[in-house]
């Protein structure tokens, strides 16, 4: 389930710390980047591998929001929600997203290609309404810019 | 007085990439020589305390005197943990810092660290910053490789390493405890203080935690001198500072400037003005957790001390311009979301209370308000300020009760006439 190559930076990320468990969050990430989210499975091994209860590590990954409980999409939407962004458009390209894509935020298409979700402030306020795909921010959001995304999105994905 | 960009000096560079080289070539590094051969560590918090320069993340606490916590002689091991984990609603002058001068913040963490006898600081960048964090990696790499950062630092007899660490999406984590909560592989609920991080902080151990901000100004501090540095701006808000300016405005972006800048020159001379030429109607002048300020109070300087006697603060430096065309109950509405959503959860009244808030104007928002809940507002507020172990309580508390003091009529007239006059979901 976890691959060599994952295991290999997952060793290396607990020498960096004075206590290893330190490493939770980091390794929490790279599982997560091997495997789209965090499996109970998962979550056992990283238990397993610092020496702590499932259930302890259970209690930090539903903590923080980019740590996935269950599978997502291949594409990750997240759209800023937050104040400037709201001011400036966010809500019409909450609904528009889920018109086009037929789901609603915090879903994701059934295909399993794109989950849409809701966030708060991301750093973008100079580039309001703002919203990150896949990690990369696009700026000044519009239905339009949306559409020609999601065009790029579903072709990639279909190749 | 005619300002020289300082932070930023970089964005009149065509092309720069805030490469090591760009960086060296604009100087970068110089004052780590300098300070390495010609100072010890005690001289290095003494400048820093004559520059005045206070904490851009929030506080202003005054950073050398922060510095100054740090027990001499320590057994334990003493830590520099950098927060860089902008999450404060508005703000996004560190994401550009991170992003475009690392190497400026780098210089900083060594030079922080050989100052308070740190060997091993942590650089926790906010996990939505994926392009943050290669920057970052790529930055710290370049240094490593050049000596800035490792064994025996050019040569001296100083050694020190940096850990770059992802955040994984939490606000509560800006806060210097949760932060270092999280830090320690744990959910990130912030610390009953005392004892402060000085004395006990990571690992129990004497920890400095420095914005991203704060650590990029001491390079320039040391290079160009304390002097040069608290000559900037008001005597007690020293320095430069960057502002987020966003919102309703013709050029929304972070401004570099001193903080005798006022409200006005900030919004209308940099900015822009309002956009469209419309009418200002709200400011929000240091982050969502700032009460808000109106046309009447355009002319106060944006300093920590005028801020916090106009009735609001400096906060993280983030200025949210709402023209006449935004609804201050959904303002509200947005706001107490956000802290409902943040609030870690294990203080009653930070927990509660958010929840209540957040209810209570999302249903006057949409026209179920009843008369008594703008006094139960307040009441909630009253009940959420200074009772909690963290500020999220009071950051979720004093903006709605800004609010209803500069707009209470809007409110009434929500409950009135049982809508939003705006109409639901204004801005959109």
């Amino acid at each position: 389930m976890i691959s060599l190559a994952t295991r290999q930076r997952v060793d290396e990320l607990v020498t960096r710390y004075p206590e290893k468990r330190s490493a939770l969050i980091p390794i929490l990430h790279e599982v997560q980047a091997e495997a789209g989210h965090l499996s109970a499975a998962a979550i056992e091994w990283v238990a397993g591998y610092l020496s702590l209860s499932p259930a302890d590590v259970m209690s930090v990954a539903s903590f923080y929001d980019m740590l996935e409980m269950e599978p997502v999409g291949t594409h990750m939407i997240y759209v800023c929600q937050n104040l400037t962004c709201a001011m400036l458009g966010a809500e019409k390209l909450i609904r528009h997203l889920e018109g086009r894509l037929g789901i609603r935020m915090g879903e994701t298409t059934p295909d399993g290609k794109i989950t849409l979700r809701r966030m708060e402030c991301l750093a973008a306020c100079g580039a309001a309404p703002a919203i990150q795909v896949d990690g990369e921010y696009h700026d000044q959001m519009t239905p339009e810019k949306l559409d020609a995304l999601l065009d790029t999105l579903q072709a990639r994905s279909n190749r | 007085m005619s300002f020289e960009k300082v932070l930023t000096r970089y964005q009149d560079i065509p092309g720069y990439t805030g490469t090591l080289d760009a960086y060296e070539a604009q100087g970068g590094y110089q004052a780590l020589r300098k300070a390495l051969k010609e100072m010890q560590p005690a001289e290095i918090i003494e400048a820093v305390k004559r520059s005045g320069l206070r904490g851009r993340g929030g506080a202003g606490f005054p950073c050398g005197v922060k510095w100054g916590f740090i027990p001499k002689d320590s057994p334990k091991p003493v830590y520099l943990v950098v927060n860089g984990d902008e999450s404060e609603p508005g703000t996004f002058k560190d994401r550009m810092l991170i992003e475009e001068e690392p190497h400026q913040i780098l210089e900083g963490i060594v030079l922080a660290s050989y100052a308070i006898g740190c060997h091993q600081a942590f650089l926790y960048c906010r996990g939505e910053f994926v392009r943050g964090a290669r920057m970052l990696r790529r930055a710290l790499d370049e240094a490593y490789a050049k000596g800035y950062i490792g064994r025996r630092i050019l040569g001296s007899g100083f050694d020190l390493e940096v850990v770059l660490h992802r955040g994984a999406g939490a606000y509560i984590c800006g806060e210097e405890t949760g932060l270092l909560e999280s830090l320690e592989g744990k959910r990130g609920q912030p610390r009953p203080k005392p004892p402060f991080p000085a004395i006990s902080g990571l690992y129990r151990c004497p920890t400095v935690v420095n914005n991203v901000e704060t650590l990029s100004n001491i390079p320039h501090i040391l290079l160009r001198g304390p002097e040069w540095y608290a000559g900037i701006g008001p005597a007690k808000s020293t320095g430069p500072r960057l502002f987020s300016v966003s919102g309703h405005v013709e050029r929304p972006g972070n401004y570099e400037l001193p903080m005798s800048v006022t409200l006005r020159q900030l919004i209308f001379e940099h900015a822009g003005g309002i956009r469209g030429g419309r009418r200002l109607k709200a400011v929000i002048p240091g982050g969502s957790s700032s009460p808000v300020l109106t046309e009447q109070h355009l002319d106060v300087g944006m300093d920590f001390d005028s801020l916090a006697a106009a009735g609001s603060m400096g906060g993280s430096g983030a200025v949210i311009v709402m023209d006449d065309t935004t609804c201050m109950v959904r303002v509200g509405e947005i706001v107490s979301r956000f802290y409902h959503h943040e609030s870690c959860g294990q203080c009653t009244q930070c927990r509660e209370g958010t929840a209540w808030l957040h209810k209570t104007l999302r249903r006057i928002e949409h026209g179920q308000g009843r008369e008594a809940d703008l006094d139960l507002l307040l009441d909630m507020c009253d009940n959420m300020k200074g009772k909690t172990i963290c500020v999220l309580s009071d950051a979720a508390a004093m903006p709605i009760e800004s609010y209803l003091e500069h707009f209470r009529d809007e409110f009434e007239r929500h409950v009135r006439e049982r809508a939003c006059p705006f109409g639901e979901g204004s801005g959109d």
